[in-house]
């Protein structure tokens, strides 16, 4: 998917080392190699090592929701491009290429489900899209996800993968953050909780708005969850980096999520979340 | 703003920018400082600030939002201020001299001021952290803001950051955690909050204190999501082109009005803020003020929900 021009975040995939040198179905950790059909069967989880591949957004809700519940809605918003941006390319051209890969409008599905048979609204970003990066539409869709919850009065869970704001939008990028932090307020206002599980990677703009104001915080384990990446943090301070830095697990450690949560202990988990707060 | 292409929020706010300056004009206000007889330069400006800026203008924007000269957080609160009691300590942790914050006398009453903080010599720099807070500085924030609410006294805050700081004890602390706490906590606060970016407004860093009823820019700040360097690292994969990335990711004061990010632009003595601390102060002072009485009568609540729904609001997207 990552042409030689296509240089934007979708390359970050390689902040973990070793990952970009190897297959998609190889595991970074163990090598161990896969058919796609073997991996998800195992829920994309290394039989035998544990590593948590990508999941699409598509195969998220697959996983998560119970069979036939998900209602998709606003599949039709699209981004504009207000800026007239153009990099080495024509931000609408990779809005097209980013469609046309990944068969979605924007980097964020969204919609009612039920999670081990209770009620919820499902919002999965889509890492292939773009990088999962926020822009408009995105942050558009989170929030009236936020407001169809709050109006139902069911919880909110929404799964993250993102590699920050859009910068192809440029200030209405960065506007998403507070934007979507006004749609947790609210949500708070109706007292109608936000699980937000974690997933690799959850970073920036992303991690500095909705999705560490969750009530509940699931991160899956070996997920970077850092404001700022190894590799900037490296390159800005020369400091010496810790192996885990920005980890799930590091994050546990310091206090900023509730637990890691295994792929294949998920759904129950939130089924468990779920019911305790009906 | 989102869907109809027949809103122009700029040329409404250029009107409201003009209103504005013809107020200053009527009123006495440049008295002593030194730009009273400027004022056809001054509207020369706006002229200059309503025109689309060319890519050499955004830079020179850039340029000047970084100048090493350019009045920082604590150079208007000398001028602006009659009286400044700076406040100190997440109560928790520590105390980031990144950001300054503190109760003021202005014009006649309280205020809070919360305001990122950069160095001028070497010393004071790596004192200051370039200006990027850690979590620490942004539980600074949360608490005075928290305490101007109990108290109720206006807040004002000064936005002038390259960005929060990317460290290891940053992210072991909670950097995006707190980034997102405090927008959080000023999306809920009943006083009114005026927030105007006075150099760098880089990024999360930045937007995490700007999340007030009025955000205004000063005439040669930057507003960004990304610092030109590091779009231009990553989408041209080479620093070195950032004045490109600049241009294409338009910055500056007129497009983030153009855009409706910001409410206001303020504008600066001519040459730049650097050329003169005082006239940039006192005009700053003066749309402060303004910004201020427009929102000050408002009912707590109802300015808490249009503050709300203004950020709410934000961004362009179509449905076909």
């Amino acid at each position: 998917m990552a042409s030689r021009i296509d240089v934007s975040i979708e390359n970050r995939r390689d902040d973990r080392p070793g990952e970009a040198a190897h297959g998609p179905n190889t595991c970074p950790r163990c090598r161990s190699h896969y058919r796609d059909d073997e991996l998800d069967a195992n829920l994309r989880v290394c039989a035998q090592c544990g590593y948590h591949f990508p999941v699409r957004a598509r195969g998220r809700i697959a996983q998560l929701a119970d069979g036939g519940t998900f209602f998709e809605q606003d599949a039709d918003l699209r981004s504009a491009d207000p800026l007239g941006f153009f990099d080495l390319k024509a931000y609408t051209d990779r809005l097209a290429e980013a469609e046309m890969a990944t068969g979605l409008g924007d980097a964020i599905v969204a919609g009612a489900a039920a999670i081990e048979r209770r009620p919820c609204e499902l919002a999965v970003m889509e890492f292939a899209f773009m990088g999962g990066s926020m822009g408009s539409t995105v942050g558009e869709k989170f929030a009236r996800a936020c407001e169809r919850a709050a109006d139902r009065g069911a919880p909110l869970v929404c799964v993250t993968a993102s590699g920050g704001a859009r910068m192809q939008e440029g200030i209405l990028s960065l506007m998403q953050l507070p934007k979507t932090v006004s749609a947790v307020d609210a949500l708070r206002e109706a007292r109608t909780p936000l699980i937000t599980v974690m997933a690799h990677p959850t970073t920036a703009g992303v991690l500095a708005s909705f999705a560490s104001l969750a009530d509940v915080i699931v991160a899956e384990p070996g997920a970077l969850l850092a404001f700022t990446g190894p590799r900037v943090v490296q390159q800005t301070t020369r400091e010496k980096l810790p192996d885990d830095f920005g980890l799930a697990e590091s994050n546990s450690r310091f206090g900023h999520v509730d637990a890691i949560v295994r792929r294949s202990d998920l759904r129950p988990y939130l089924g468990r979340l779920l019911a305790l707060f009906a | 703003m989102a869907a109809d292409p027949e809103s122009k929020p700029g040329q409404i706010e250029q009107l409201r920018l003009r209103e504005r300056l013809t107020k200053l004009r009527d009123l006495p206000l440049l008295r002593g400082v030194g730009v009273s007889g400027e004022l056809g330069r001054l509207e020369r400006q706006i002229e200059r600030i309503a025109a689309e800026p060319s890519a050499d203008e955004v830079w020179h924007s850039v340029e000047l939002a970084r100048h090493q000269d350019r009045p920082y957080t604590l150079d208007y609160v000398e001028r602006i201020f009659d009286d400044f009691v700076e406040l100190h300590g997440d109560r928790a942790l520590a105390d980031d001299p990144a950001i300054v914050a503190g109760l003021a006398r202005f014009r006649g009453r309280t205020v809070a001021l919360v305001g990122h903080q950069k160095g001028r010599d070497i010393r004071e720099r790596t004192y200051r952290n370039f200006g990027m807070p850690y979590p620490e500085g942004y539980r600074k924030a949360i608490r005075i803001m928290e305490l101007a609410n109990l108290h109720r006294f206006p807040i004002f805050t000064l936005v002038d950051t390259p960005g929060a700081y990317p460290g290891v004890t940053a992210e072991q602390h909670g950097q995006g955690g707190w980034i997102a706490r405090c927008q959080l906590e000023m999306i809920g606060l009943e006083v009114p909050i005026v927030s105007c970016v006075i150099g760098e407004g880089g990024s999360g860093g930045a937007v995490a204190i700007a999340v007030a009823d009025r955000v205004l820019m000063q005439e040669n700040a930057i507003y960004s999501v990304i610092s030109p360097e590091g779009c231009a690292a990553i989408l041209w994969r080479d620093a070195s082109e950032a004045k490109k990335a600049a241009a294409a990711f338009k910055p500056d004061a007129r497009h983030c009005l153009d855009l409706g990010v910001i409410d206001g632009i303020v504008p600066e003595p001519p040459g730049g803020a650097h050329m003169d601390h005082d006239a940039a102060s006192a005009l700053l002072a003066e749309l402060l003020e303004t910004a201020l009485g427009e929102i000050d009568g408002n009912e707590p609540k109802a300015r808490r929900l249009a503050r709300r729904d203004r950020f709410r609001g934000m961004g362009v997207f179509v449905t076909p």
